[in-house]
């Protein structure tokens, strides 16, 4: 517990990825409208996130990080302003990899949530994970608590926001306000409500 | 002259009609983060532009070239080392706000705006109207970004790129600044809003409802 108990339930409920920080946001709008098709995603999500954060966290300490040629007697190179380009790539190689292993092995899983893995090389909130693990120089413990905690937060938002609509389907709503517009107003009061959790992680 | 109209319409057809943000809903990933001050606005804006267009255009150049199978895989080194320079740039000359910016910068990498824009029109369209295109989608986009900005920072802290408009009463104004708008609630609110607003004005976008119910009956 402590310290990297606290780091999973702040990434999970006070930072969540897409009610507070908006970042996941285009998937997190598209694929709410069914419970089923939304619990895929978040599955899918803590896995793609649990890895590709503690991964990229070995790869920026041991190859971008400034000084980390040091052993190799070069501390003086400094490769960290390439740090997009190798997150993009090693998220992207998860995410095929991750398809092939549970195609090979688990096809059940793999007909439920197939479509949705190739398009979160392309999610936010991955990226973004990987540059906040950056920015806030987590260690590779702390990194995997971290990626863990987003991707569970990102599923439980998800989740609650297709309940949430697959309730409204049938509420009689203006016109101009069905679909997106809604959708957008229920995140917002959603994410009014999780602001409040801040208060329940002891600072 | 029918080409040059032709241009036109693809220019400013993503400004209201066909606007990115309110209506194919790419690219709020980054829209919604960075409205809390309209200077950070401005500068997401340009940058995004600047990425965008560029990146149409450079996509557009090589489109004979690039094998089908690999093309995501291109596109995406192609924006994230156009979003590699930009941020230099914005760390070198603007550093200030480009800490404000964080990790929003980098973010428009996965921006799906960029990769939308690259994939359906510029892969398939000569250089000329990718870049208009490309720079109509970025001018759409500002123009939400820049809206949702000012209402935030206006409403919010009471003041327009750090100058005041309204005098706050803490200073012996009258107006009682709303930090709800400086949270991220109200940027969903804003958002919603403004979908609501535009889709009322125009209501040939409005969605058709996903499920008719079922018809009333008559008690027994």
């Amino acid at each position: 517990m402590g310290d990297l108990g606290r780091l999973f339930l702040n990434a999970m409920f006070v930072e969540n990825m897409p009610l507070s920080f908006f970042l996941g946001l285009c998937t997190f709008l598209a694929l709410s409208r069914r419970p089923a098709t939304a619990l895929g995603l978040g599955i899918a999500m803590i896995g793609v996130m649990g890895l590709t954060v503690p991964l990229n966290q070995l790869i920026y300490s041991h190859v971008l990080a400034p000084g980390a040629w040091g052993w190799a007697g070069r501390p003086d190179i400094d490769l960290s302003y390439l740090n997009l380009l190798a997150f993009i790539g090693l998220i992207a190689a998860t995410v095929q990899l991750l398809e092939m292993v549970i195609e090979r092995f688990f096809p059940a899983i793999h007909a439920a949530f197939g479509v949705f893995l190739p398009l979160l090389t392309v999610q936010c909130a991955i990226l973004g994970g990987s540059l906040f693990m950056v920015e806030r120089r987590y260690d590779l413990s702390e990194s995997l608590v971290f990626g863990l905690g987003s991707g569970a937060g990102f599923a439980l938002a998800v989740v609650m926001l297709s309940a949430i609509r697959s309730r409204l389907s049938y509420a009689d709503l203006p016109d101009g306000l069905r679909g997106l517009g809604i959708t957008f107003i229920l995140a917002g009061m959603m994410s009014l409500g999780f602001s409040s959790f801040a208060q329940m992680v002891a600072q | 002259m029918l080409a040059r109209e032709g241009l036109l319409a693809t220019l400013t057809g993503p400004l209201l009609e066909r606007n990115p943000v309110t209506l194919q809903i790419l690219g709020i990933c980054s829209a919604l983060a960075v409205t809390t001050s309209l200077d950070t606005a401005l500068t997401m804006s340009v940058s995004l532009t600047i990425v965008l267009v560029l990146s149409a255009a450079i996509v557009s150049l090589i489109r004979r070239h690039i094998p089908g199978t690999i093309r995501l895989i291109v596109q995406i080194v192609i924006v994230a080392s156009l979003v590699i320079v930009i941020d230099q740039v914005l760390q070198a000359y603007f550093f200030d706000i480009s800490q404000r910016l964080s990790v929003f910068v980098g973010l428009i990498t996965t921006n799906c705006l960029v990769l939308g824009r690259t994939e359906s029109f510029a892969r398939s369209n000569p250089v000329l109207p990718s870049v208009v295109d490309a720079l109509g989608n970025g001018l759409g986009y500002s123009l939400v970004l820049i809206v949702i900005a000012a209402l935030r920072e206006l409403f919010g802290a009471g003041k327009l790129l750090g100058h005041v408009v309204l005098p706050l009463a803490e200073e012996g104004g009258w107006f009682t600044p709303l930090s709800l708008m400086l949270l991220a609630p109200s940027a969903f609110f804003l958002l919603g809003g403004l979908v609501w607003a535009l889709r009322s004005v125009l209501p040939e976008q409005a969605e058709a409802p996903e499920v008719t119910p079922p018809e009333p009956q008559e008690p027994r």
